[in-house]
């Protein structure tokens, strides 16, 4: 796995990163999607970032505000554009490509 | 429409609508939804994955519906979902459950009986694992007929399959093809029913149209022969041919024909009748397809006959439009909509002959059997007039629809004595015993007379009408 260069890294470390997951309920793929996430927020943003987990079960009124379809899906809403991640995360590599913290 | 799926469509069951670009999928599956919560009172929830609510509620304001007051009403909700490609990345595992929940409790909010799904393919270019899509798309008609929704799917039409992604297979219950077909410069839409489990359906393809009102099915074949007849009599509005009918008119509710050769006075018989009718109180429609009203006015004021004073009580109604300014089906839908909104218990059709020229013959044919189904079927007096040509047979242009009509009045000009003049005779009419003498129509400035034949040609003095 690549580091990240210093440089971009020190640019990066001013914001911080806002993520939300949608899942509906405790299901297996939700757990392993926040699982997976978390590892890799501690492994890449440490401290930089901050998780907010929206259960559709509870709120379906919030899945159109992100247009929200596959569930687990992830979303950054900062730093901005916005981007979309599905899935239960478990490809690291597509992960941090989605999150732009890998070049493509 | 739901005369030619043997009821409407399935209720609590999804059904699929497929067609090309532009052929009025997304109108169907909304006029769908507003038929649903204006006539039923069945809420009605639209998941768009194309338009937003405001381009939808703009594309179908032009055919009346107002989707805000719907919305506001809690009649309707309008879902936009929007997927874009470039902002998604998948990895690993997902379903669509957010897809549902959104559906779910859009359909919980107002207590929605109706779903449309609009264009559910979009679906396809956004998420690329098509296995899971396809899986989830299964579930999702599950889940729409658990529920107990009537649910409209439409899918763009694929070069071999019937949809695109072949979406036709899970959704086995009822399937509607859509197709804009253009023959002869004029566009035609038509619907086929392909499928439909557990009904007797139509399996023809049907013309529809979209018209100010939405859309118009009009069915070819489903004609029943099911109408009440009327024994009452109406006066033609000419006495002497009321007397060669047996002395007392047409019958009520009955198709009549005026058939003959140029300037034979087809339309001055119409303008008699509509008079007559008038008179009588009755409200009369009247299409002309050749002439403009004011032309009508003057020469039916030269034979004595002034309809305007009907006009200004709202008695009369004209309708004056070349054939050639629209389609055939178009043309039907019109008429159809000025009916249904006139209400009127007689209308003429003058002349019928001219809609050769906007089909093919038995697209004319089948186009007028419909016309006389419909205003019979409403009991509507109806009068057509039919142009002929000189050395051919009155009923030539008849042939295939003249078992339709009750009552045919021929007009020959006939030569004699060194004089032109007009001659009539009643070639059929059903339930009476008629005349069948020729006699000779003269048009005056007091009116239309009907005199015997061996009146001198100079007495037959004509006004051109």
């Amino acid at each position: 796995m690549k580091k990240t260069t210093p440089s971009t890294r020190s640019h990066r470390s001013k914001k911080t990163w806002e993520l939300r997951l949608y899942v509906a309920g405790q299901t297996p793929r939700s757990i392993t999607a926040f699982a997976n996430l978390k590892k890799i927020c501690d492994e890449h943003l440490a401290g930089e970032y901050h998780i907010e987990i929206i259960d559709l079960l509870k709120k379906p009124q919030l899945a159109s505000g992100d247009q929200i379809l596959a569930i687990p899906t992830l979303v950054r809403k900062l730093p901005e554009p916005i981007r979309k991640i599905i899935g239960d995360l478990s490809d690291t590599e597509r992960v941090l490509v989605g999150l732009n913290l890998r070049e493509q | 429409m739901d005369e030619i799926t043997g009821g409407g469509l399935p209720k609590g069951r999804p059904t699929l609508i497929a067609g090309g670009a532009g052929c009025g999928k997304t109108l169907f599956a909304m006029e769908f939804l507003v038929n649903g919560a204006i006539q039923y009172d069945e809420p009605g929830v639209f998941i768009a994955f194309e338009e937003n609510a405001e381009e939808l509620a703009q594309n179908v304001a032009s055919l009346g519906f107002d989707l805000k007051k719907l919305i506001k009403q809690k009649k309707l909700i309008i879902d936009h979902v929007r997927v874009e490609r470039t902002e998604i990345e998948e990895t690993g595992e997902y379903d669509l459950e957010g897809l549902f929940i959104r559906m779910g409790h859009a359909i919980d909010t107002i207590g929605a009986r109706r779903v449309v799904l609009d264009t559910i393919e979009v679906l396809f270019a956004a998420l690329p694992n098509h296995a899971i899509l396809r899986a989830e798309l299964q579930r999702l008609f599950r889940w729409l007929k658990d529920r107990g929704v009537s649910a409209v799917i439409t899918a763009e039409r694929g070069a071999e399959t019937m949809t695109r992604f072949g979406l036709e297979e899970y959704i086995a219950d009822c399937v509607i093809l859509l197709d804009h077909r253009v023959t002869e410069q004029i566009s035609t839409r038509r619907m086929r029913i392909v499928k439909y489990r557990g009904t007797l359906h139509g399996t023809s393809e049907f013309p529809f149209l979209i018209g100010e009102k939405g859309i118009s099915v009009l069915p070819i074949t489903s004609l029943a022969l099911e109408h009440e007849v009327s024994r009452e009599r109406i006066s033609s509005g000419i006495r002497d041919l009321d007397d060669m009918l047996d002395g007392k008119g047409y019958y009520r509710g009955s198709s009549i024909l005026i058939s003959g050769t140029a300037g034979t006075g087809k339309t001055s018989l119409a303008a008699a009748f509509v008079d007559a009718a008038c008179q009588r109180g009755e409200r009369c429609l009247y299409f002309a397809f050749e002439e403009s009203t004011s032309q009508i006015f003057r020469n039916m004021g030269s034979i004595g006959i002034d309809l305007s004073p009907h006009v200004k009580k709202g008695l009369l109604q004209f309708h004056a439009a070349r054939p050639t300014i629209y389609g055939l089906e178009k043309h039907l839908v019109t008429m159809y909509d000025l009916i249904n909104e006139y209400k009127p218990s007689v209308v003429v059709l003058d002349p019928i002959t001219d809609f050769t020229v906007v089909g093919t013959k038995s697209e004319v044919k089948s186009a007028i059997t419909r016309i006389i189904d419909f205003l019979r079927t409403n009991q509507i007096t109806a009068l057509f007039t039919s142009f002929t040509l000189e050395d051919s047979s009155p009923d030539q242009f008849i042939v295939g629809f003249s078992s339709l009509i009750d009552a045919f009045i021929g007009l020959r000009n006939l030569e004699s004595n060194g004089g032109r003049h007009r001659g009539l005779f009643v070639l059929k009419a059903r339930g009476m015993a008629h005349s069948s003498q020729i006699r000779s129509l003269i048009l005056s400035d007091d009116g239309i007379k009907i005199g015997a034949m061996d009146l001198a040609g100079d007495r037959a003095r004509t006004v051109e009408a």
